[in-house]
């Protein structure tokens, strides 16, 4: 029997839901265009104008709200994606090949994991210009390490099983057994890791945008919200709740959500905690 | 013993010059022209050349990398065009409130980590345990640099007991300046802090589900002595590797706090020297803040050599 899920997959993948849901909703439609300024109505507070409120500029809190979560996963789904194909390319052929090989990949992501994202952002932002490629790549960078070191440990429990033995006693090449036997196998770990990657992204993203450093106005973006929102924290301080009340919970739902996950994949350890 | 160290160190050198090496080819190699980079497309041409020259841009970029490190050995890390002054200086001051923030954050969390991981974990499946794992659910969601302004909205402009950013300087008197590190240290910490709880909880569970824990119960300790006299020391063992990780979360936590609260610190100097474009301050700043990261590590890793000898042999 399969047990029911539980209260950690419920509400994470609830507030997940809301968070893809308000995301894909906003390219359709929000209250009122979130780029539309109207400095008549600028620093209003909640239900006056609005669900939110309006900020400097007079545009709708609620409507910038929803176009900020669309604009931080496009930031964020792209750079986890790229992170953990690489990382977990690196990972599977570090376990597959093992002796230097492995060394090298090892190596490489422990150079790498000295750039936390806000310093690769920052080389990237003077290079390239700021902005989200810049963005996505530093967050992709450092997933890479983080994937490499994921993938390695558990494909190399996979690499000790009867299953991969009888295949390589076939003669079967390591990248094939890889392919055929150790992924699919490696799979459920590597969804929960980048859900919770994910979550970090999200935070990630809003940080450096918060700095200047990834979205770019006039796109709305949750930390460059917060970022004005400190301008007129004497004026208007209900400016300073509802973005970050955004990036919490969407954190919050996809780190409940790989918890959740992580559970119900493998429910020895929900047992054991 | 010694060779194993000599080997961690020498390894720890070679990631340090890969990452120097990392750093030079996005920073000098990978534009092109730097000096274009740092001047902008509307430089006139004969401002260009003077900064080509300034910066040796004319010699291939091997010897300009050779350049560098040899004088990070002999610690002159060249002079910053935008604050015509040498890196070294201005490095010097901005570490004087980056590695006390650091170290503050790092203290606070701890200090609320280890009680509260400790509780959860004596308390397993009840409701204390249940209330402090939500605690860390929430904190390790809450992005530090909101955390930073709900705290300047609190206690700076509104009970005004603390203040809201800024930094005198250690010089005069310490304690305006200490007082000026309390609300972004909280800030750094509290995300640090949820992180580290889950940490400690599991590894206190661990370490109780032990023979030598049977043992010393068995022997008649009482519950909370077997916890505090042979539980935790060897529960913190683990828990130095996490916050050894930690620490690159905290200086890239740093950069961020620093910018909310205006203190003029590393993480700050780097987001003003992008805005400057300043590529001679970016490039030994980032140096300087991944070593440190790669630094404590290596350090979290020389230690456990030392303490435990059966890492020795694996070594």
């Amino acid at each position: 029997m399969r047990p029911r899920p539980g209260p950690a997959l419920v509400i994470g993948g609830g507030l997940t839901a809301l968070l893809l849901g308000v995301a894909a909703l906003s390219q359709v439609w929000t209250p009122e265009p979130p780029t539309r300024i109207r400095i008549a109505m600028k620093l209003l507070p909640p239900i006056k104008a609005g669900l939110l409120g309006t900020d400097h500029y007079g545009r709708d809190v609620a409507s910038l709200l929803m176009a900020g979560a669309w604009n931080s996963l496009a930031v964020a789904i792209p750079s986890v994606c790229l992170g953990a194909a690489i990382g977990a390319g690196l990972g599977c052929l570090a376990a597959a090949l093992r002796g230097p090989a492995e060394t090298v990949a090892l190596r490489v992501g422990d150079v790498v994991f000295a750039f936390p994202a806000v310093l690769s952002a920052i080389m990237l932002g003077a290079v390239l210009g700021s902005g989200p490629p810049a963005a996505i790549v530093a967050i992709a960078v450092f997933n890479v390490p983080v994937f490499l070191r994921v993938t390695r440990a558990v494909a190399l429990q996979v690499w000790t099983t009867d299953y991969v033995a009888a295949a390589r006693a076939l003669g079967r090449h390591p990248v094939a057994i890889t392919a055929t036997e150790v992924l699919p196998n490696i799979a459920g770990v590597l969804l929960v890791q980048l859900t919770i990657q994910l979550a970090l992204a999200i935070l990630t993203e809003a940080g450096l945008s918060y700095l200047g450093l990834g979205i770019r106005p006039p796109n709305p973006s949750w930390g460059r919200m917060l970022a004005d929102a400190q301008t007129y924290l004497g004026a208007a301080p209900h400016l300073a709740l509802a973005p970050g009340l955004a990036i919490a919970l969407s954190v919050l739902g996809l780190n409940l959500l790989g918890d959740g996950l992580r559970d119900a994949l493998d429910p020895r350890l929900a047992a054991r905690r | 013993m010694a060779l194993a160290v000599l080997r961690r160190l020498a390894g720890l050198a070679l990631t340090l010059l890969a990452v120097a090496g990392a750093i030079f080819l996005t920073l000098d190699v990978l534009p092109g022209d730097p000096a274009s980079v740092m001047l902008g497309t509307a430089a006139r041409e004969d401002t260009l050349a003077a900064l080509r020259a300034e910066l040796g841009l004319d010699r291939p970029a091997w010897l300009r990398f050779a350049a560098w490190i040899g004088g990070l050995l002999v610690g002159d890390l060249g002079q910053s065009v935008t604050y015509a002054m040498p890196v070294r200086e201005l490095i010097g001051e901005r570490l004087a409130v980056t590695v006390p923030l650091a170290l503050l954050a790092l203290a606070i969390a701890i200090a609320l980590a280890v009680p509260l991981g400790v509780w959860a974990a004596a308390r397993q499946g009840r409701l204390a345990d249940g209330a402090i794992g939500l605690f860390a659910q929430i904190g390790v969601a809450l992005p530090n640099f909101w955390i930073g302004l709900l705290l300047i909205l609190v206690f700076a402009t509104g009970l005004g007991w603390l203040p809201a950013g800024g930094f005198p300087g250690w010089r005069a008197d310490p304690r305006p300046a200490l007082f000026s590190l309390v609300l972004p240290a909280f800030a750094l910490a509290l995300p640090q802090a949820a992180v580290l709880t889950r940490v400690v909880r599991s590894a206190v569970l661990d370490v109780a589900g032990q023979d030598f824990v049977r043992t010393a119960r068995a022997k008649g300790l009482t519950g909370r002595r077997a916890l505090w006299s042979h539980v935790v020391p060897n529960a913190l063992v683990p828990v130095a590797t996490i916050v050894g990780l930690q620490l690159s979360f905290l200086v890239a936590g740093a950069v961020l706090v620093e910018n909310v609260f205006n203190l003029p610190g590393l993480g700050r100097l780097a987001a003003l020297a992008l805005a400057q474009r300043d590529l001679v301050v970016i490039r030994n700043v980032i140096l300087l803040l991944a070593a440190l990261v790669i630094g404590v590590n290596a350090l979290v890793e020389l230690a456990y050599l030392v303490i435990d000898p059966r890492l020795r042999r694996r070594a």
